[in-house]
């Protein structure tokens, strides 16, 4: 991200309230992670120390200092999910994909991380794929959902 | 205020125009719960497929009626008749909606229930759908809906999320034009004598708030909804942005007049991004009409609403760290006093309430807090939304009066554990406890709860059955905890992790019963030196455990057996011959081809009956969770080598 591009996000900002991680949370979105020269640039815009942004970055799940994949697999630690065998959909998962949670793919496809709830605690477990939730998954189903999201449905 | 009498009154007609048209009306349940189950694909279906067959059909978009388990759910209304609730809907039984819909006999599979009449809450009155006064409100005969109570979730599932004037046609929006004609002073009366107390885990009286938050002298006051809904197994209020996210708005309309406070903040966690939509949508609708921004109804306040979302961190439900994230810094708790009504967001008087507890204000404004406090026990008031999910047979939002007992709702609303006995029920999320199956009697309010060693907390309510090993669930907690704890105190940094260090040992089997000594001690100690409600709660888990399952702890360390059958390593399963009838599920359900037919018995001519094959046991339990005749026993290793050798 260029200056330019920097400065139209910043302006784009101009609520107080919030201000910070809508920003950093765009620049998220937009490049998969937060690269550091672009979060000097922003630390120069707002006027505030480039340590409170590094802090910010590095305190909330959603913002990462390395790129993630194309597609984000969340799979839903929460409690309902766990007793109904997360764990089990974690492993199988970490098999197909050949990364642990945390970590991306070689070729940058997938990004695989665990998350605490997703809030369809009644379909439990539940994995979320780029933000498309499925529900009641048993882990023999999960080489299809990869099909399905590399087909682009995303259904 | 005859302008607003227009305004609510041509919105009402609007509204009603769509929630009771004169042709046929087909609803499908959008919220996140539905989408899981495939929502949308029905939705569209039904959309092409009546254009197509050239029905005169109305698709509509609706919340989540709270039976999530059964989602998709799909209501069906046809002019003059009662509103049809069918469950698990797919394309396939749309199609047979759409066919019954020409041919006027409407199916009957994956049919829940009958709706014969909608209560507005808010003004008392009925409408009946068939003609018959005396038919009744509720989804008659449904268990899971006989014993609720909808305030909070009176119009999820009811109305489109989208459209205020479905709201308005509710009786929305009523509640702050009365409100605006009274005085502040007077509507925190009402609030104070109605009892609400704060939904998210506190339960801090909702009316002392805002008393203290209207008294402070400041240029400037924020209202705040905390709707970072963080505890894994709630997400009740996820479902009321969703499914009626106008309620939020007027109770913190109604809030920011009472305190005199011009300008609101919903602070919303990222990860329910439908939820973040709709607010969006509906404070758009609500600055269109004039229902928010300046010179509200005529009545020279003015009042304006933002939504922040939360980029995930549980801690800033805590309500200082939560204001740390707004000013963008990063979450951490501030020692209290002062507290956010003095000293808030920006360093102004700040009055911050819960998702739930903003969507009381409403009905308790219109229908007065006598009424409010007539609900529910002599200290908690009012009803609360519940997430009834885990080991139950009715997964969903059960919104129960205060003090309904634990059996009332796990058993009744929820129809009880299924094939396996029920163990414990888990309240309060990671700040809660769990409470064994022999309290069930236990009635659900602040108090009793506390008593059991749990917490209220935000109404996450996991039910947990045999199969469930307790110090399993603790360390899931700490664990938990341990993650999120922001690390501003030592006690709940360092403690948290020596506590989940310890229970490891205890699940790996490497633990001596002097460690549960020190896991108790370390527990009071986190929970007496830390800041902030996180830290103070986190031992929770671990100590109502320690307090009604010492054994199965002991059981760990003595004889390295867990005995529920989850700690790898600590069992083995075995198949019990008198009670396996060689039905075979078991080798179709296990993925190690470890089941293998009783050689002895198969010589012998009699029966086929299944072995365990220890060697490649994975101990993955999916046979015990298929088999129908409980043949699947969970021993101890040692139990297991004897079997073998016999």
């Amino acid at each position: 991200m260029d200056e330019a591009e920097v400065q139209d996000l910043v302006a784009r900002h101009q609520e107080q309230n919030g201000r910070v991680t809508a920003i950093l949370e765009e620049l998220q979105q937009r490049c998969r992670y937060l690269p550091e020269q672009a979060l000097r640039l922003v630390a120069g815009e707002l006027g505030l120390p480039l340590a409170q942004l590094y802090g910010v970055a590095t305190f909330y799940a959603t913002f990462s200092l390395e790129p993630k994949g194309e597609h984000l697999i969340s799979v839903c630690h929460g409690t309902a999910c766990h007793i109904k065998g997360a764990r089990r959909l974690t492993e199988r998962l970490e098999r197909e994909l050949q990364i642990k949670p945390g970590h991306t793919t070689h070729d940058g496809q997938y990004t695989l991380q665990s998350v605490h709830c997703l809030g369809c605690c009644s379909l439990a477990p539940v994995v979320s794929v780029d933000s498309h939730a499925y529900g009641r998954l048993k882990p023999e189903a999960i080489p299809e959902v990869l099909t399905t999201v590399q087909g682009g449905e995303g259904q | 205020m005859s302008v607003t009498d227009t305004l609510l009154e041509s919105l009402r007609r609007q509204g009603m125009l769509t929630l009771y048209p004169d042709r046929v009306k087909i609803a499908v349940g959008r919220a996140t719960c539905g989408l899981a189950a495939g929502s949308d694909r029905v939705y569209r279906y039904l959309k092409e497929e009546s254009s197509r067959r050239k029905l005169d059909v109305l698709v509509a978009s609706t919340g989540c009626l709270g039976w999530c388990q059964q989602e998709t759910l799909v209501t069906v209304q046809v002019p003059g008749q009662p509103r049809l609730v069918y469950s698990r809907a797919d394309e396939a039984l749309a199609g047979q909606i759409l066919d019954g819909v020409s041919e006027g006999v409407l199916p009957e599979v994956r049919l829940l229930g009958r709706i014969y009449a909608d209560e507005n809450l808010l003004s008392g009155q009925r409408i009946f759908l068939t003609g018959e006064p005396e038919s009744d409100p509720v989804l008659d005969k449904v268990p899971f809906y006989a014993p609720q109570l909808k305030i909070v979730t009176r119009n999820c599932g009811y109305i489109d999320p989208g459209s205020i004037a479905e709201y308005v046609a509710r009786g929305g929006y009523l509640a702050l034009w009365k409100a605006l004609q009274m005085q502040p002073s007077g509507i925190i009366d009402d609030i104070t004598s109605s009892g609400l107390r704060g939904r998210g885990g506190g339960g801090y009286p909702t009316g002392r708030k805002w008393q203290l938050t209207r008294q402070q002298p400041a240029d400037i006051k924020y209202i705040i909804c905390n709707a970072d809904e963080g505890d894994p197994g709630a997400y009740m209020d996820r479902s009321v942005l969703e499914g009626d996210p106008h309620t939020v708005l007027e109770g913190m309309i109604i809030g920011g007049y009472a305190v005199g406070a011009p300008s609101g903040i919903i602070y919303v966690r990222s990860e329910y991004p439908l939820a973040v939509a709709q607010l969006q949508e509906a404070i758009r609708q609500a600055n269109e009409v004039g229902i928010l921004g300046k010179n509200i109804f005529g009545s020279g306040f003015s009042f304006q609403l933002e939504v922040v979302k939360g980029q995930g961190a549980f801690v800033c439900g805590e309500e200082t760290a939560l204001i740390a994230a707004i000013e963008g810094k990063t979450g951490e708790p501030r020692p209290r006093p002062p507290y956010p009504s003095e000293v808030g967001l920006w360093g102004k008087p700040t009055c911050i309430n819960n998702v739930e507890t903003w969507a009381n204000v409403p009905p308790i404004i219109m229908r007065g807090s006598a009424w409010f406090a007539g609900i529910g026990t002599e200290s908690s008031k009012g009803t609360k939304v519940f997430s009834l999910v885990g080991d139950v047979r009715n997964n969903g939002l059960v919104e129960m009066p205060m003090g309904a007992t634990l059996r009332q709702i796990v058993a009744g609303a929820g129809g009880g554990a299924g094939r396996f006995a029920l163990k414990a029920v888990q309240t309060g999320g990671p700040s809660g406890g769990c409470i064994p199956a022999n309290l069930m009697d236990l009635p659900v309010d602040y108090e009793s709860l506390a008593g059991a060693g749990s917490i209220m907390g935000s109404g996450g309510m996991v039910a947990m059955d045999e199969r469930t090993c307790m110090v399993d669930v603790a360390r899931f907690f700490i664990s938990f905890t341990q993650e999120e704890s922001c690390g501003k105190c030592t006690a709940c940094r360092e403690g948290t992790w020596q506590m989940l260090h310890i229970i490891n040992r205890i699940v790996e089997g490497k633990a001596v019963m002097e460690e549960l000594e020190v896991l108790e001690k370390l527990a009071l100690v986190v929970k007496d030196t830390s800041l902030c409600g996180l830290g103070q709660s986190a031992p929770t888990p671990v100590l109502s455990t320690l307090r009604y399952f010492r054994d199965e702890y002991g059981s760990h360390i003595r004889d390295r057996f867990c005995p529920a059958g989850v700690c790898k390593g600590l069992f083995r399963l075995v198949i019990d011959q008198d009670t396996c009838t060689g039905c075979g599920r078991c080798v179709e359900a296990c993925p190690a081809e470890a089941v293998r037919t009783s050689r002895s018995e198969a010589d012998q001519g009699l029966t086929t009956k299944y072995l365990i094959d220890q060697e490649r046991c994975i101990q993955c339990r999916s046979c015990r969770d298929v088999c129908a005749y409980r043949a699947i026993r969970v021993v101890p290793r040692e139990v297991a080598a004897d079997a073998d050798r016999h």
